[in-house]
């Protein structure tokens, strides 16, 4: 027991007795009442973090919804599968799949981009050079995955792009851009969630393969990279997790204009960049509008089913490690 | 040893050239070079933000109002903006995130209502910001009527605070040694003195650390405070500090861009003609600020963990 804890039960004990001691009847009473309070308090600070998850999956949801409701319902299949986005039109046709497929190719790339740097670098830190790693990377990680995400968008917009216009052409503002600012944002991220995978292997496993005449190679690659292999995976979709729902480091970079993106150096648009944009320009409950809250749902939609996705993996890493043990 | 000198075929055959102990050789260059690539690059980063953002780096840049058509413009609202939307969301946040640690901690029992509050903090946690910042502008804007102000922003910050506070709060309160526990309910203490006078005042230095991580990542939040706290600053009169005048800084239910807010404003449509000086300032003032909270986040924490083992 450490020492300020040894005295602060001194304290305790002594205040609380001698008053105690001093008015018996009515303290009693005080302390089970406080009791009874301290234990609504805090049920009532967990139940409202419920509330408040509920509150908001159905406020988002209804106002979702309302697109395909009402007095000119739109398809979900038009919604989902047409690309054809003309809001102002006298017609308006609302296809959202220009964004969807936007917002997919941009996350993809930009964990195509990271993923296997950040799970190299995991692999230093973790096996190859813990000392360093414990006292240098490890903080230096940790200092970069604070940075705001407009500070990244800024470093895109007035580094990345003039340099992909002038060695690559085209107008600067692209997919390659966007998923270039995405893939250094999420980098901190996913190592420092690929180191703790690996940290948290049991040493049985490296020193059991290094008995047996492996190099440590051979260890990383048949060993150890396998068994951390759920958790790894977690931390990569907890990157794309992130990147898809990045809203203003990509709107900063990619462009912003409205078409299917077909090439790396065209500038494209997202779900998260169109919501930004229009959301304050359009009156709240025109069919634009609702559109919008449509795809700020799917938006819900699909981080849910990253959600549920780590969860699974999360399961598999238990039921793995219980067969191991 | 001795068996060894007498057996000179086993050891030549230990001393050929072995393609497993190349490969290896060569992987682990190769994972250097990605790590120093790696570190090489965020430095870079950060060195060509302060680098860009140098000029801007005094004591006027921070405290001048922006100006609009003409130059010399600095970042003085937005900064107070920022830091006080920080404090009114902490002030909010940190009693519900505490008490629901406690919760977590030393009440919840493994039901149905546990796992609930599981799953909503880690989908509370993993929710992109521009959701939680639309919800912001459907309850806390448009319902509450509080308009884009302070209030909604503060709101909408409180949504991402919660579960990271929560987290490192139930965090700090299960790593208090049970004998403590144990002695200050052995001694007649009731439950909840136990928590209020020797569990949270030993867990105080975890749950500290844990608030200033925070304050970092929130200094720098934007996409949720662009459709709660608003894109535009009213003048402001630093001399009134009556909360109730419309023009005083601390009015909480005025419009309030924050620094980050308006990092992104001035690069994507910029009415100033130094626009790129102002936001390359601007970004290195939010990344200094970030690294400077990061690193008082790690000093207090380690100073008092040493403050307590003494």
């Amino acid at each position: 027991m450490s020492v300020a804890g040894r005295k602060l039960l001194r304290k305790i004990s002594w205040t609380d007795m001698t008053n105690h001691l001093i008015n018996r009847g009515s303290s009693e009473h005080g302390y089970f009442f406080r009791e009874k309070l301290g234990c609504y308090y805090a049920t009532l600070c967990g139940s409202l973090i419920i509330l408040l998850t509920v509150v908001m999956v159905v406020f988002i949801t209804m106002k979702g919804l309302a697109a395909f409701t009402g007095k000119h319902p739109l398809s979900v299949l038009e919604f989902l599968g047409s690309s054809h986005w003309q809001p102002d039109d006298t017609v308006p046709h609302f296809g959202a799949l220009n964004f969807i497929l936007g917002s997919v190719s941009v996350s993809g790339l930009a964990v195509l981009l990271s993923a296997p740097l950040a799970i190299a670098a995991a692999i230093l830190i973790a096996i190859i050079a813990p000392g360093p790693g414990e006292y240098f990377f490890r903080p230096v990680l940790e200092m970069f995955t604070g940075i705001p995400s407009v500070v990244y968008g800024w470093v895109g917009l007035s580094l990345l792009v003039p340099w992909i216009r002038i060695h690559f052409g085209g107008l600067g503002f692209s997919l390659l851009a966007g998923s270039l600012v995405l893939a250094l944002m999420i980098l901190p991220t996913i190592t420092t969630l690929a180191t703790d995978a690996l940290v948290a292997l049991p040493d049985s496993y490296r020193e059991g393969s290094y008995a047996l005449g492996a190099t440590r190679w051979q260890t990383i690659y048949r060993i150890l990279i396998p068994a951390a292999r759920s958790r790894i995976l977690i931390g990569v979709t907890l990157g794309i997790t992130r990147a898809f729902g990045e809203a203003l480091a990509v709107q900063m970079v990619i462009g912003n204009t409205i078409r299917i993106p077909d090439s790396l150096l065209n500038p494209m648009c997202t779900l998260t960049s169109i919501i930004t944009m229009d959301m304050g320009n359009t009156v709240m409950g025109s069919a634009w509008n609702n559109a919008l809250w449509s795809m700020a749902l799917l938006l819900l939609l699909i981080t849910f089913g990253l959600i549920l996705l780590i969860k699974k993996l999360g399961n598999q890493d238990l039921e793995g490690n219980n067969s191991h043990a | 040893m001795l068996k060894s000198k007498g057996q000179p075929a086993k050891n030549a055959r230990l001393l050929k050239f072995r393609p497993a102990f190349a490969v290896d050789k060569v992987v682990t260059y190769f994972f250097y070079i990605a790590g120093f690539f790696l570190v090489a690059l965020l430095f870079f980063f950060v060195g060509y933000i302060i680098y860009m953002g140098r000029e801007s780096l005094n004591l006027g840049f921070l405290i001048r109002p922006p100006r609009f058509m003409e130059k010399g413009g600095g970042v003085g609202p937005q900064l107070f903006n920022s830091f006080y939307l920080l404090i009114i969301s902490l002030i909010f946040s940190i009693p519900i995130g505490v008490g629901a640690g406690i919760y977590m901690a030393e009440y919840a029992k493994p039901n149905g209502i546990t796992k609930a509050i599981r799953i909503s903090l880690e989908t509370l946690s993993s929710l992109p910001s521009i959701v939680v910042g639309l919800f912001g502008l459907l309850v806390f804007v448009n319902l509450t009527g509080w308009g884009f102000s302070i209030m909604s922003g503060a709101m909408a910050l409180m949504i991402l605070n919660l579960p990271v506070i929560t987290r490192i709060a139930e965090e700090s309160i299960r790593s208090v040694q049970l004998s403590l526990k144990e002695g200050s309910l052995a001694l007649g203490a009731t439950h909840w003195q136990t928590i209020w006078k020797l569990i949270l005042p030993v867990a105080v230095p975890g749950i500290l650390s844990g608030v200033i991580l925070v304050t970092g990542r929130i200094f720098g939040e934007a996409a949720a405070l662009l459709f709660t706290a608003g894109m535009s600053s009213p003048p402001l009169n630093f001399a009134d500090w009556n909360p109730f005048h419309s023009i005083s800084p601390l009015n909480l239910f005025r419009p309030a861009e924050t620094l980050a807010v308006y990092t992104w404003k001035v690069n994507s449509e910029s009415l100033v003609p130094d626009a790129r000086q102002i936001a390359d300032g601007a970004a290195a003032v939010l990344i200094i600020t970030v690294f400077l909270v990061t690193i008082l986040a790690r000093f207090i924490g380690k100073k008092l963990q040493k403050g307590n083992a003494s």
